[in-house]
């Protein structure tokens, strides 16, 4: 103890900080490291060292066969040849079909309109994920469907243009009526756009087009396969499912018991059962509901289906979010006078959504890659085109692997981008609390 | 905590503010409220106290229709509160509360906390809103935490920003839900200051709270409520001297003996 320890009755008063110790050995150095990671014990260096070894014999069959690879030759055979019993894959395949597998049969000369598409979808999508971006760069964003259903399908500019009218008048009877009550004024407004594209969007576009033409190439449904079709019923789906589950979440929610029933029912129904057979409700069955002669778009149908899916898992996603904001954030919107809507829009839903990123980033991706399942119904996605013309041709007669591996690289790619992002948003995000 | 008696400068007018009759609510089979008549003066500061469950809460919830009641009626300024919805918006817009857990959105900045109840129900332009909560943000001495978020204050600071955000909507009436029940000792003196200036402005206050140096210092007027009932009231400097009923001294003698 301390000479300073004069008086005996004064308890033990300690003058200075302990000064700080330097890391015990374990905590730094390769070594050492190594040593309190991987080799602890007798257990752990035995897993260490089978781990090594699977690891090294997994990439002895994997690297040789990517870096051995052909990837110029004319069909399966040639590539035998130029192996020469080696292992290596056959890559040529995909240089030589890779506009299949991306574009399915969309006519070669207007491959540009689809490659002019995603760009634009890019353009489209960064304000909405980055939000310190212009915010003038959302009206792009509310243009881009339309351009993008002109580019990719074609035919007249006047159908997308009349099509936009008819939201521009949905919006406009939703703003006459939103002050008197806001959920009728959008129902209200739905129900003035979907009038206006039946009723007024054929007969319009096809008086103008025949005044001003400004058409492209049409190309049929049919035709868009190989990725983009995966593309295009991924992108749709996320981007239409996320505003339906919001809806669904808060009707579950709701104190009128018809809304929350109708969304208690089509959730659960929906989550009970598969997409696959939903989809095979998209591709047969749907055709007998509809009124003869009636041509409602096959990938419509699919779209459809697919978002209602990803609508009730969504749904359910947020509901989690919601039911973890204490009760005081509704009370405290509430004392200030917030109607519903505001408060929904203004304090629950941005925090309800920030909570459940994850499951819903979870579901986006499953639904992205759920959307091969369409071909079962016969479409030519990028599994379709593998299953069907790629692999059936007398050149290409079973080449899986490079195929497949192809296919799963794309999916990788913007699987882990969206996680990637995802991880981002929520860093973002964090404003400390919780 | 340094006292100078306010009291005489803080008028109360004969004027109205809130005019409670009979009002009785239940939840479900337990009747939390029973016959509650109260009327509160334009000017007037109101200590509710009483034991935890006696229905404290409950009764100034009601005052800006957080909870129903079912039945007898509740006025305030004069706007009779019904399941009239343009009543209710029109009684909270003119309510300010402050609640025990704060509840700020801790989404949002300090800032925007204090206008968006401006921007969204007054439709103040948002530049003169957040004037008038930087104002606001100054009388309760954090101006310079404006930007942050709520994660980031202490809980003496986040139960003033809550004050401020109530008073940007500019309410003719305070509700306090235990302000400082929630916050460590040290810092319940800075919020009952804010409160006391609120006082000394003349702010109609209903405040339940077991501050009794704040009571003494501010209040016109002592409730003290059990089982759902308002047992006694009085001035207090009488309610604390002379309680009348037993089980306002039983409550008076366990608050105020440890
Ligand atoms: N939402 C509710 N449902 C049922 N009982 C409740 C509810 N809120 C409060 N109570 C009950 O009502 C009584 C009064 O509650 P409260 O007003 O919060 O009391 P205080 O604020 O005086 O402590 C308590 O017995 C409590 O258990
Ligand atoms: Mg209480």
């Amino acid at each position: 103890m301390s000479d300073t320890q004069t008086n005996s009755s004064v308890a033990f008063v300690q003058t200075e900080q302990i000064p700080a110790s330097p890391p015990p050995a374990s905590e730094v150095g390769i070594i050492n490291w190594l040593r309190s990671n991987l080799f602890y014990s007798i257990p752990s260096s035995v897993m260490t060292l089978l781990a090594i070894a699977f690891i090294y014999w997994l990439s002895s069959i994997i690297l040789p066969w990517v870096f051995n690879g052909v990837w110029d030759a004319s069909s399966i055979r040639d590539c035998r040849d130029q192996l020469q019993g080696a292992t290596g894959g056959c890559f040529a395949v995909i240089s030589e079909r890779w506009p299949q597998l991306i574009f399915g049969n969309y006519p070669a000369d207007e491959y540009w309109r689809a490659v002019l598409a995603l760009i634009g979808l890019f353009v489209a999508l960064a304000p909405v994920l980055f939000f310190n971006l212009p915010r003038k760069m959302l009206w792009f964003t509310g243009l881009f469907p339309f351009i993008a259903y002109w580019l990719i399908w074609g035919g007249s500019l006047w159908v997308s243009i009349f099509a936009l009218v008819g939201v521009v008048a949905g919006f406009f009877v939703f703003r006459a009526l939103s002050e008197r009550s806001f959920f009728g004024a959008i129902v209200a407004g739905l129900f003035a756009t979907l009038l206006f594209w039946i009723f007024l969007t054929p007969t319009l576009a096809n008086a103008l087009s025949a005044v001003i033409p400004l058409t492209l190439v049409s190309v049929e449904s049919r035709f868009i396969g190989g990725f983009m079709i995966n593309f295009i019923l991924g992108t749709s789906g996320i981007a239409l499912s996320l505003p339906l589950g919001i809806a669904l979440a808060l009707g579950r929610q709701s104190n009128l018991p018809i809304i929350k029933g109708i969304c208690v029912v089509f959730i659960e129904f929906i989550r009970g059962v598969p997409l696959i057979t939903l989809l095979f409700v998209a591709s047969v069955m749907l055709a007998y509901f509809l009124p003869p002669g009636t041509t409602f778009d096959l990938v419509l149908r699919v779209i459809i289906m697919v978002t209602l899916f990803a609508a009730a898992y969504i749904a359910e996603a947020i509901r989690g979010g919601l039911a973890a904001l204490s009760r005081g954030q509704y009370e405290a919107a509430d004392s200030l006078g917030l109607d519903y809507w505001q408060s929904m829009r203004l304090i629950i839903l941005p925090q309800a959504l920030k909570i459940s990123i994850p499951s819903i980033v979870n579901i986006a991706i499953g639904l992205f890659k759920d959307t091969t399942l369409v071909s079962i119904i016969s479409m030519f996605d990028v599994l379709g085109m593998i299953q069907g013309p790629i692999l059936s041709s007398t050149e290409w007669f079973g080449v899986y692997w490079e195929l497949l591996a192809f296919a799963g690289l794309l999916f990788f790619v913007f699987c882990y981008g969206i996680s990637q992002y995802s991880q981002w948003l929520e860093r973002q995000l964090n404003t400390g609390h919780r | 905590m340094a006292m100078t008696d306010q009291a005489p400068t803080m008028t109360v007018s004969d004027e109205v503010a809130i005019e409670i009759q009979k009002m009785n609510k239940w939840y479900g089979q337990f009747h939390v409220l029973r016959d509650i008549d109260l009327t509160v003066y334009r000017g007037e500061r109101i200590v509710i106290c009483g034991p935890s469950g006696s229905g404290k809460s409950t009764l100034i919830r009601c005052i800006n229709a957080l909870e129903e009641h079912q039945a007898g009626s509740i006025e305030v300024d004069g706007t009779l509160l019904s399941s009239d919805l343009k009543n209710i918006d029109k009684i909270r817009s003119e309510v300010g509360m402050c609640f025990q857990h704060f509840n700020l959105f801790p989404h949002l900045t300090i800032l925007e906390n204090c206008t968006l109840a401006p921007i969204w129900v007054r439709k103040t332009p948002k530049k003169e809103a957040e004037e008038t909560a930087m104002h606001f943000l100054e009388k309760v001495k954090i101006p310079d935490q404006a930007n942050k978020y709520p994660g980031q204050l202490s809980g003496g600071q986040q139960q003033r920003v809550a004050i401020a955000r109530s008073l940007c909507m500019r309410p003719r009436i305070m509700l306090f839900d235990e302000p400082t029940s929630a916050l460590d000792p040290e810092m319940i003196k800075e919020v009952l200051d804010t409160m006391i200036e609120l006082a000394e402005e003349g702010m109609t206050m209903l405040c339940v709270t077991h501050e009794m140096g704040f009571a003494r210092q501010v209040a016109n007027r002592v409730i003290f409520m059990d089982a759902g009932q308002i047992v006694e009231q009085n001035e207090p400097e009488e309610f604390f001297s002379n309680p009348k009923s037993d089980r306002t001294k039983l409550f008076l003698s366990q608050i105020l003996g440890h």
